[in-house]
């Protein structure tokens, strides 16, 4: 079995996010970088699939230099091979979309994986995106996968509930936590991960489709009243809800 | 010139974040000079869609087809590309809902459209639309503009305002799209609902339960207060990760990034990234025994006290004044 994994890098879920000076991007200076949180668990579900059907597991990032990092940690959990389409630009979810699917389409894989979103502009759009630029079908926010002749079987998160969705493969599947608990790299997957080779390649361009005015932080939210130390403030509470709030 | 609205409904009621879809895309229509038109797909759903009238939609196109039942994106997105086309829809507006962030990709690479997913407002400014969408958990926001000529925007459920419904007058007509099985890539073949209490990105009121709740069993308190206010139950990454709740609960930036009228957050001291999921709530009220916890900066309302002594209390006080 073929598998892809496209993953990303972003800055560290504990991360103070700052507002560079050209009011367009974040100021990288003091921020932690990972691998996005949803994408370890697309890498995890693909080592599964090899476990059980063999074949290789190709991970994917589109980025700068910068993204070696993560490609590193994927090697590191497992994966065959590491690809780092490079471009050091700034791309709406379009122009990524278009990047990973022009290198996927060279690789006919039988599947194709991401995290349910990159946790960093966070739109949860790019693997369908790409499923669809490749004419794949895809289930997304997927909890539970499960392959066979060709075919699979999933659960996806909906609001209130779950749909269970049949799909044909080739197919994109975007993972949502709980499908799976990601291992821990080993240390001598950490060692090996060194010395493996990361192709590079630069990423195939496309015409910017959305463009960002401005970045800004939002509204800062002061902090409010302190009613009571103890049971004696519920009464108050419950006035200002329904009084001043409205909300009750 | 006219925008399309797509109005998402399940077991043939529609989502309150369709109305919301609907109500914003009048307003924006009504700035750019544009009509209103909403699109129902589903299988007996031609009964429904004329409440859309009292949304702002000035017409109603149905898509009503039995192989439509049970959702598909394949086949949804064909179906929504085809309207927009036979309409010459410049925009399409859908709920970023499970359902609008499944078909919104799908859409724009169709119509090849800009999408701006997950919008949190929209206004015009020289006969544009730029939207505002959050990212990194809302903890930065951009303002974006879409530079193709067919425009695609998701709106973030409960952040619109849908109001109560008027009295419409849509018309609504009836279209066929010719589907054949080629295009159902992907179908549900079943839906499992969970029992009870709303959805955390659907709910008005969410009750939200932290490490401060000591374990598993004292989620009892939670869930208590949550009903007598009606309110869906959240969760910290902290209460997740140790399995005492469901992920699906889960508030955060690795979890569900929620809007809802009152968030009230239960022995949660405020991790960034709880508070990076939660911090557009419109009021907050925190009890937290630590008054040093950063959940305080941000709340409206805080009690500096024990969840097990204060939570009771507003659940039996509550329910008195609501006469519930």
């Amino acid at each position: 079995m073929n598998i892809v994994v496209c993953v990303n890098h972003v800055p560290d879920t504990e991360a103070k996010i700052k507002v560079a000076s050209d009011n367009l991007s974040i100021d990288k200076a003091g921020v932690n970088f990972m691998l996005s949180p949803y994408d370890e668990i697309a890498i995890e579900e693909g080592l599964r699939m090899r476990e059980k059907f063999k074949g290789e597991v190709v991970a994917i990032t589109l980025g700068s230099d910068a993204h070696k990092e993560t490609l590193r940690k994927a090697l590191a959990m497992g994966v065959d091979k590491a690809v780092l389409l490079k471009d050091d630009g700034l791309r709406d979810s379009f122009g990524v979309a278009f990047g990973l699917a022009e290198e996927i389409k060279q690789r006919n894989p039988d599947v194709v994986l991401f995290g349910r979103q990159s946790i960093d502009y966070d739109d949860a759009q790019v693997g369908t995106l790409v499923a669809e630029m490749l004419g794949l079908p895809s289930v997304a926010v997927v909890v539970k996968l499960e392959l066979q002749d060709g075919k699979a079987v999933c659960e996806r998160e909906i609001e209130g509930g779950h749909e269970v969705v049949a799909t044909t493969l080739p197919a994109v599947f975007l993972a949502q936590k709980g499908l799976n608990e990601p291992r821990y790299p080993s240390l001598k997957g950490i060692m090996a991960a060194k010395s493996k080779p990361i192709e590079e390649k630069s990423a195939a361009q496309s015409e910017l489709r959305v463009e960002t005015v401005q970045m800004r932080k939002p509204p800062a939210k002061g902090a409010g009243k302190i009613l009571g130390t103890d049971k004696s403030a519920v009464p108050e509470l419950i006035r200002l809800l329904h009084e001043e709030a409205k909300v009750i | 010139m006219n925008i399309l609205a797509f109005a998402e409904q399940r077991d043939n009621k529609f989502k309150k974040s369709s109305f919301e879809t609907v109500k914003a895309a009048r307003g924006i229509a009504d700035q750019l000079g544009a009509e209103c038109v909403a699109l129902v797909i589903g299988s007996g759903v031609e009964g429904i869609a004329e409440i859309l009238g009292g949304y702002g939609a000035s017409r109603v196109v149905v898509v009503d087809d039995a192989k439509l039942a049970q959702h598909s994106n394949t086949a949804f997105a064909k179906v929504i590309a085809a309207v927009a086309t036979k309409e010459g829809s410049q925009y399409v507006f859908l709920p970023a809902s499970q359902m609008g962030k499944d078909l919104a990709p799908r859409v724009a690479v169709k119509l090849e459209a800009g999408l701006a997913a997950d919008c949190v407002a929209l206004k015009v400014e020289a006969g544009e639309i730029v939207a505002t969408r959050p990212i990194y958990a809302g903890k930065a926001l951009i303002d974006v503009r879409v530079k193709t000529a067919s425009k695609v925007f998701t709106l973030r459920p409960n952040v619109f305002t849908a109001g109560a419904g008027q009295d419409g007058s849509a018309k609504v007509e009836k279209i066929g799209v010719v589907l054949d099985a080629s295009d159902f890539g992907s179908t549900v073949k079943d839906v499992k609902v969970s029992a009870g209490r709303p959805d955390v990105t659907e709910a008005d009121i969410i009750v939200s339960g932290g490490r401060g709740m000591k374990g598993p069993e004292n989620f009892n308190l939670i869930e208590s207060l949550a009903d007598v206010l009606g309110a869906g139950v959240g969760a910290s990454r902290a209460v997740v990760d140790a399995g005492w709740r469901p992920h699906d609960e889960q508030v955060g930036q690795t979890g569900k990034t929620v809007s809802p009228t009152m968030y009230v957050a239960c022995g949660i001291s405020g991790a960034v990234q709880h508070l990076a999921g939660m911090s557009s709530s419109k009021y907050i009220v925190a009890i937290n025994k630590d008054k040093d916890a950063p959940i305080f900066q941000i709340a409206d309302y805080g009690i500096v006290g024990d969840v097990f002594d204060v939570l009771p209390e507003l659940t039996t006080q509550l329910k008195a004044a609501l006469g519930k």
